[in-house]
Parts: structure tokens; C-alpha cells; sequence
């Protein structure tokens, strides 16, 4: 795992070559569309509810997922 | 009384149903009755959706009896990737960690089938969490290349490339982060198309590096991949970077001419592909001259470092994605541990697969303080470079053709004990993702040996008609 890693990174290494001078980092794909594309309209929905929600949970009750015990005496 | 799926397509499909050949109960059960005896050869399926799809099939009957459209999917089986959520049936994203997963609702692309028509009969293999070129890190196996059992299927999505080639489905939903669906498409012989980013809702789409992710078809022909992406394409207000865009009528506009189109073939990339290869990408080229199309040489120069930026990006994004598998809410947690800090750390370790971990801590590294600049603000300044080598082609040509991979479909085994040489081969797909520009593979011939060769379609932002038009041309030379 190690040596594979070196490898990888020592790959990503040559983007100190390339020139990126006043280049705006681009986080996410841009296209032309209004600023509040992206906006949808505030309408109510049904969540998904509580049950449905914890079915999935390897532990869950009383209406909550449960983990390990947090705070140590 | 149905043939083999094989020779099936959407409009023959439906063709079957109208005439009343056969009804869609009767062609679905046959469907899951050949992909269930045809899947161990491959084991591109996980899982089969009986009880889902014969419902959905019989709702598509009870409408042709009641004298109304079937929609444009009416009948059609169609296989969904394993990282695509589907309510009630399994979705795993072949890892170890959701193996009991059951999705509490369903993606917006899978309903949209359903809406249309479409039956889904089954979730296919695929790399873990989508993390891979030859879905070899299958935490369920890997799949076999229907046409080269002894190679692999390419991946992500090879199981859902699988299907398709195999005859096992007629058409396939993948998802492609960095080529999941374009590279697979090309090592099994069959058309997939990665939309433009945005065009397709990824709601329920199990995220792997949220800047990237598609979701696309896999399908025989490149009139029912159309078809199928017309259908899950929109607008969706459950997904913030799914777009407005209106979506054309592709499959009905895209047989106009291409003479006179314009296409760029990219300097950078002829260089690395060899042997039959670029033999077969050159002899693509001819033809689309002889479609009267106008080839010119183009240079996207950033392309040497996308590997680079890609696996910087990419596995920062995961490793902030994957974050949520703690234990605490999917299905796996593990049993050995007290605290609340070695349950996170024992669930991660035993859920996880080696690629997945991985690409989780390049992540975490590349995002750390003191490398952030060096590696993940760096690789976004030449991603933007890289897409601006994109707008700047756009400019004098309408497409870019290139190959798909620099070799066809390789053996099992072959390449997974050197991860850098895998993500090596991603070269040609991952520029046309980081730009989020839609782009294509579809069969150009293949190797002395039979091995199928994708060629790439590259086009602008939402120019999927003129992609579809250059390849339906292409096809039908």
C-alpha cells in the first residue's frame, strides 16, 4: 500500500510543471444559467420518514440510530 | 415466441407489444429467465428484481389493453448499475459494507425508466464504489468479458456493459466518473454515452466525487442509448446540479447529414495509443472522411498532466463522499469494537476494499493542511485549463474524436497489482469528464484477436444531438 501511494503521488507530483498563473480554480462544471438555477421552488414534500429512515441502521431504537457508548465515567 | 434478448432493441420491443406478438409479462419473465441462466459466464448481475419488474411489466400490459401509449421505454428490460438506487431492491456499490443495503427510495433516473415504461430487471457488478477501470475490485468478484471470458470487462460499469454485449438486457444505466461507462462500452463492443454534466439528475446515485459523476446509457445501438437518455435527462429539483436545459428529441433528429461537420483529432492522444489500436481509431477516421466529414489535427495541450489532476480531484472528493459509511447508519457495522473511535476505524477497515481505502486516504492527504495548495488547488486550476482546451477547440471544430482507451479489453489479473498503471489508462476518458463536456464511445472494429475498439465522440456542453448525429452516421457507414 505504501509503495503504491509513493507511486500515485509521485505521479501527481508533475503538476508543478504546468504553468497556472491567474488561473481560476475550477471547483465544479460551468455552464451559462441565471443565478438561481440552481434554486428550486420551496415546495413542501414527505420526508422520508423516521421508520424508513433507521432501517438501514445496524443499531437503531427508540426512534434513533445507537452507537457505542461516547462519554466515559 | 420472444428470440433472444440479443436481438432485441427498444423499437423492436415495442414493435412485439403493439402487434401483439407477445405481452410484456411473458418477454420480461423470459428476459430474467435467460439473464439468470446466462449470469454465471459473466457474473455481470448481483442481483434480479423479479417481484419489481413483473409488476412494472404488468402495468405496461394493462396500458396497451386499455389502448393507451406503452411510453417509449414500454416492455424494455433494462439493467441498472449497483451504485443507482432502486426502493426495496439491493444496492450494494459491490462493497462489502452495503451488502445488506436496501434504499429507502429510488434515483430519479430509475423512476424515470419506470415512467417511461421500462422494466428494471436487475443491478449489475461493478468497481466498488465505482472505483476502477476493469471491475476487478468487486467486493462480489469481478465480471467476465462476455467476448473474452479470460478478459476483463472494463469498469466501472463493466457489469452493466456486460449485460448489454451479453444479451442479457437490452439497454443499461452506468455511471461514469472518469470513463466508467465510455471505457467498459469499448472493451464489450456496445455504445455508451456519458451525458454533459448536469443533464442527468444524480439523485440516488450513491456519490463517489460529486464534480464528476454521471450517470449515463449502455445500449446496443446508439438510436436506444438516445432514446434512453432522452428519457432520464431533465431538470430535477431533487438534484441542484441537474440543468435546465430543454431536452431535444434525439433519437428523431439524429440522422441528419455530417458532411461538412467539422472534427478535431487531438495530437496528444494519437501519440500514446498503439498497435491495432490506433490502427482501427485511423481507419474510423477515414471513414468519417468518407462521410464527408472534415478531419483535422487539434492540440489539447493540458492533457499530459489529467491523470494527475483527475486522481487529485477525484479521490478528494471520495474520501469527503465516503465519510458517511461510519457504521451508523449502512447496514455494516463492525463487531469488534467498544469505543465509539474503533468502531469507526474497524468498520472502515473491514468494510472497505483495498482500492477504495486507497483512494480514500490520497484523499485525505491531498486535502490536508500544508498539501491542500500543492495538490488539490493546483489540480483545480488545471482542470481548468484542461476544460478551457475544450471551449478552445470548440471553437474551430464541432467534435473531437479520439480513442476510448489506449488498448482493448486486457486480462484478469493483468494490471490490478499496479494501481498506477491502472489509473494510467484512464487518459483519454477522464479530459472529457473534468471539462464535463458530453462524449461517447461507440465499436469502430475490432483487434486481430476479436477484441472490440471504442472510438470517442467528444462534443460542447449539451451538443449531445450533434454527438448522436455523428454517431449514427458512423454506425450506419
Amino acid at each position: 500500500m505504501v509503495h503504491d501511494l509513493g507511486s500515485v503521488l509521485e505521479h501527481m507530483d508533475r503538476l508543478a510543471e504546468i504553468d497556472t498563473e491567474g488561473v481560476a480554480p475550477m471547483a465544479q462544471v460551468l455552464y451559462d444559467a441565471g443565478e438561481t438555477a440552481t434554486l428550486r421552488p420551496d415546495t413542501e414534500r414527505a420526508p422520508l420518514g423516521n421508520e424508513s429512515a433507521l432501517a438501514n441502521a445496524p443499531l437503531a431504537g427508540t426512534g434513533y440510530f445507537k452507537v457505542p457508548k461516547v462519554i466515559e465515567r | 415466441m420472444t428470440g433472444e434478448l440479443l436481438s432485441h432493441s427498444i423499437d423492436s420491443v415495442r414493435d412485439g407489444l403493439l402487434r401483439k406478438r407477445f405481452s410484456a409479462v411473458e418477454f420480461v419473465r423470459k428476459a430474467l429467465e435467460t439473464a439468470e441462466r446466462e449470469n454465471p459466464k459473466t457474473n455481470a448481475y448481483l442481483m434480479f428484481s423479479h417481484e419489481r419488474a413483473l409488476a412494472a411489466a404488468e402495468r405496461v400490459d394493462e396500458k396497451i389493453a386499455a389502448g393507451e401509449d406503452p411510453g417509449p421505454l414500454g416492455g424494455v428490460p433494462v439493467a441498472v448499475k449497483d451504485v443507482i438506487l432502486t426502493k426495496g431492491v439491493r444496492t450494494t456499490c459491490a462493497s462489502k459494507l452495503l451488502a445488506g443495503y436496501i434504499p429507502p427510495y429510488d434515483a430519479t433516473a430509475v423512476e424515470r425508466i419506470e415512467a417511461a415504461g421500462g422494466v428494471i430487471i436487475g443491478k449489475t457488478n461493478c468497481d466498488e464504489f465505482a472505483m476502477g477501470s476493469s471491475n476487478e475490485n468487486s467486493a462480489f468478484g469481478p465480471v467476465r468479458n462476455p467476448v473474452a471470458p479470460d478478459r476483463v470487462p472494463g469498469g466501472s460499469s463493466g457489469g452493466s456493459a456486460a449485460v448489454v454485449a451479453q444479451g442479457t438486457a437490452v439497454v443499461s444505466l452506468g455511471s461514469d466518473t472518469g470513463g466508467s461507462i465510455r471505457q467498459p462500452a469499448s472493451f464489450c463492443g456496445i455504445t455508451g454515452v456519458t451525458p454533459t454534466y448536469g443533464r442527468v439528475s444524480r439523485y440516488g446515485l450513491v456519490a463517489f466525487a460529486s464534480s464528476l459523476d454521471h450517470i449515463g446509457p449502455l445500449a446496443r445501438t446508439v438510436k436506444d442509448a438516445a432514446t434512453v437518455l432522452e428519457v432520464i435527462a431533465g431538470r430535477d429539483p431533487l438534484d441542484s446540479t441537474s440543468a435546465e436545459a430543454p431536452v431535444p428529441n434525439f433519437a428523431a433528429h439524429m440522422n441528419g447529414d455530417v458532411r461538412g461537420m467539422k472534427l478535431g483529432v487531438p495530437v496528444e492522444y494519437m501519440k500514446h495509443a498503439t498497435g491495432e489500436t490506433a490502427e482501427l481509431i485511423n481507419k474510423a477516421i477515414d471513414s468519417l472522411r468518407q462521410l464527408g466529414c472534415e478531419v483535422r489535427e487539434i492540440s489539447l495541450p493540458a492533457t499530459d498532466y489529467a491523470v494527475a489532476t483527475y486522481y487529485i480531484i477525484a479521490t478528494a472528493e471520495a474520501s469527503s463522499n465516503l465519510a458517511r459509511y461510519d457504521g451508523v447508519r449502512y447496514t455494516f457495522r463492525s463487531q469488534n469494537s467498544d469505543t465509539l473511535s474503533a468502531m469507526y476505524q474497524n468498520t472502515r477497515d473491514e468494510g472497505f476494499g483495498a482500492e477504495v481505502k486507497r483512494r480514500i486516504m490520497l484523499g485525505t492527504y491531498v486535502l490536508s493542511h500544508g498539501y491542500y495548495d500543492a495538490y488539490y488547488l493546483k489540480a483545480q486550476k488545471v482542470r481548468a485549463l484542461i476544460a478551457r482546451d475544450f471551449t478552445d477547440a470548440f471553437r474551430t471544430v464541432d467534435a473531437v474524436i479520439a480513442p476510448v482507451s489506449p488498448f482493448p479489453a486486457f486480462r484478469l489479473g493483468e494490471k490490478i497489482d499496479d494501481p498506477m498503471e491502472m489509473y494510467l489508462s484512464d487518459i483519454y476518458t477522464i479530459t472529457g469528464s473534468l471539462a464535463g463536456i458530453p462524449c461517447m464511445s461507440i465499436p469502430c472494429g475490432n483487434t486481430s484477436e476479436g477484441l472490440p475498439v471504442g472510438l470517442q465522440i467528444l462534443c460542447d456542453h449539451f451538443d449531445e444531438l450533434k454527438m448522436f448525429r455523428l454517431a449514427s452516421a458512423f454506425e450506419r457507414r
